[in-house]
């Protein structure tokens, strides 16, 4: 396999290819790959959670005696023999048998909100699920700090995070591109990407960490504010919940993006820091 | 040029690992994340850094927020034992409980027994709270009883002393190696204000459900350190040679000893 064959996904065929630029600092990458490593622990024993008690509420405490849920996975007998899997979303009753609620084999029939596929461990094991949740919880925390501070001193906060006016300005015309698929190499980021990034990095992670320790006793004496912040405990959980949803939901449209505007390409910038852009776009514009 | 091929190939063989993991499911980490293994272990440290940091963050004083009477919406949600049977608790029950005693020895200069008419002449604390489970729900309820530091100035903790163990009536199994509950806080839990041996409920004795005659509220931690049916508190030094060494039935269960989170 020649170079030439080797690099024909970083560019389309019939553009001339651009020179390589070095795109991202050794900081962005490292953090960026622990986020993955963390993040994909993060969900799975998150999910292993949830599932011991599979139903999310608003307020400072869950109704058994009245009804304050949102959001609940339950299996029930079916009349005609046989179970079947709810979840129940805003009161919205749904068939989610054999993934949400009811999962399993006929022969080995789960009674669980996620199945075991989706959950780490894959077996009931909540004890466990908290272990690895709060171990990869601390490295994300931390993660995130020395990112900041370094992207904060090598200028990535304020040159690609932080959305201008003028990214803001340049937004219809940059979404109308994305629309049609077509991605422009530059060195610097876009304005869709600024805003989504700045979406998740300021917004959804702070609420996902500050929602997950409001729902920890000793933090709510520690910083009783924080928890009248969310709304109390039990709403905390489900914003702590949404949040998961919105980062999967960033994950999908990012592997998305990667793959449409040349995975080589990206994942080399995201390994390397080497980003091929188009002709005489070098600069950060 | 040979260094863009190998990348790519890594990149590739990266990407297929990556896919790999996910598509197989999530049981690729359960042979690490068993009970005792390294992997395991090694990850419950971050559990040291919690305590630590709420320990420092916390205060000894500071209280849990309480609730307001309007607040109570409901019972208090009975979870785990809810009828226990073992005989002496049933002769206990038989007889509304008047001849309770608790036990609370130890490492203590005067071992004492207390009547649960005792109990409810002390000195007592009412607050409403909010119990959060660790399974992730809350309920709220209003919780009378004596506060455990009165218990313990009045039998003299010795200076060794550094935990209270909670010996239950009730034992557990559904799905995990039956035993006898138990529970242990630190002193500086047990001497916290809002640390109390409940007798009340709800403005009403306490329910069999609840934990009747007596159970404990720690109300910075996770439910079930709060022990239920306790017939017995022993001061300790350590709690290594107590059941399965971890401090607690649902510890020695793979659960932190430390339940701030």
């Amino acid at each position: 396999m020649s170079a030439t064959t080797g690099e024909r996904d970083d560019t389309q065929p019939h553009r001339t290819k651009g020179p390589l630029v070095y795109r991202q600092s050794i900081w962005t990458r490292v953090t960026h790959w622990v986020w993955v490593i963390c993040l994909f622990f993060l969900l799975f024993s998150g999910l292993q959670i949830f599932n011991a008690h599979p139903t999310l509420y608003i307020g400072q405490e869950s109704g058994f005696e009245y009804d304050n849920s949102v959001l609940s996975m339950h299996a029930e007998r079916r009349p005609e023999g046989g179970y079947a899997g709810y979840t129940t979303v805003l009161g919205n009753r749904i068939d989610t048998s054999g993934v949400f609620g009811y999962s399993g084999t006929e022969a080995n029939p789960e009674f669980r909100g996620f199945p075991s596929w989706l959950t780490i461990p894959s077996y009931r094991d909540l004890a466990t699920g908290r272990v690895v949740h709060f171990f990869f919880a601390w490295i994300l925390v931390g993660v995130l700090f020395v990112w900041a501070v370094a992207s904060f001193f090598n200028g990535h906060l304020r040159r690609d995070i932080v959305p201008k006016g003028a990214d803001l300005k340049a937004l219809p015309a940059d979404a109308a591109e994305h629309a049609r698929f077509r991605f422009r190499h530059h060195k610097g980021y876009n304005a869709l990407q600024k805003l989504a990034y700045a979406f998740i990095f300021f917004i959804v992670f702070p609420a996902i960490i500050l929602t997950g320790l409001s729902m920890s006793p000793g933090m709510n004496t520690a910083w009783p504010w924080l928890i009248e912040v969310f709304g109390g405990r039990q709403t905390a959980r489900t914003i702590h919940f949404t949040a998961m949803l919105v980062l999967v939901l960033f994950f999908i449209v990012h592997i998305v993006m990667v793959v449409l505007a040349g995975p080589i390409n990206e994942l080399r910038s995201m390994i390397t820091g080497w980003y091929r852009v188009d002709p005489g776009k070098e600069d950060r514009s | 040029m040979s260094r863009l091929v190998s990348r790519r190939k890594f990149l590739t063989t990266s990407a297929a690992g990556i896919a790999g993991v996910a598509l197989s499911g999530c049981d690729q980490f359960d042979a690490v994340l068993r009970g005792g293994h390294p992997v395991r272990d090694f990850m419950i440290g971050a559990n040291e850094l919690t305590m630590g940091v709420q320990r420092a963050l916390l205060g000894r004083e500071a209280l849990a927020k309480e609730f307001s009477e309007s607040e109570i919406r409901q019972g208090q949600r009975p979870n785990g034992s809810t009828d226990p049977n073992s005989e002496d608790y049933l002769a206990l029950k038989a007889n509304d409980f008047a001849d309770y005693a608790l036990v609370v020895d130890g490492l203590v200069a005067a071992p004492a027994r207390y009547s649960l008419a005792e109990l409810r002449n002390m000195p007592s604390r009412t607050q409403i709270t909010r119990h959060d489970c660790v399974e992730g729900w809350s309920c709220i309820a209003k919780w009378t009883g004596v506060p455990l530091a009165h218990i313990l100035d009045e039998v003299g903790v010795q200076a060794n002393a550094r935990y209270c163990v909670f010996h239950c009536f009730d034992s557990l199994g559904g799905g995990f190696s039956r035993g006898p509950y138990y529970e242990s806080i630190d002193m500086l839990d047990a001497r916290h204000p809002q640390t109390i041996l409940a007798y009340g409920l709800n403005e009403e004795a306490l329910p069999v459900a609840n934990g009747a005659p007596l159970r404990v509220r720690i109300e910075r931690q996770l439910g079930y350190k709060m022990a239920k049916y306790i017939r017995r508190i022993e001061v300790v030094d350590n709690f290594a040679r107590l059941h399965g060494g971890n401090g607690g039935y649902w510890e020695d269960r793979g659960y932190e000893w430390y339940a701030g989170i």
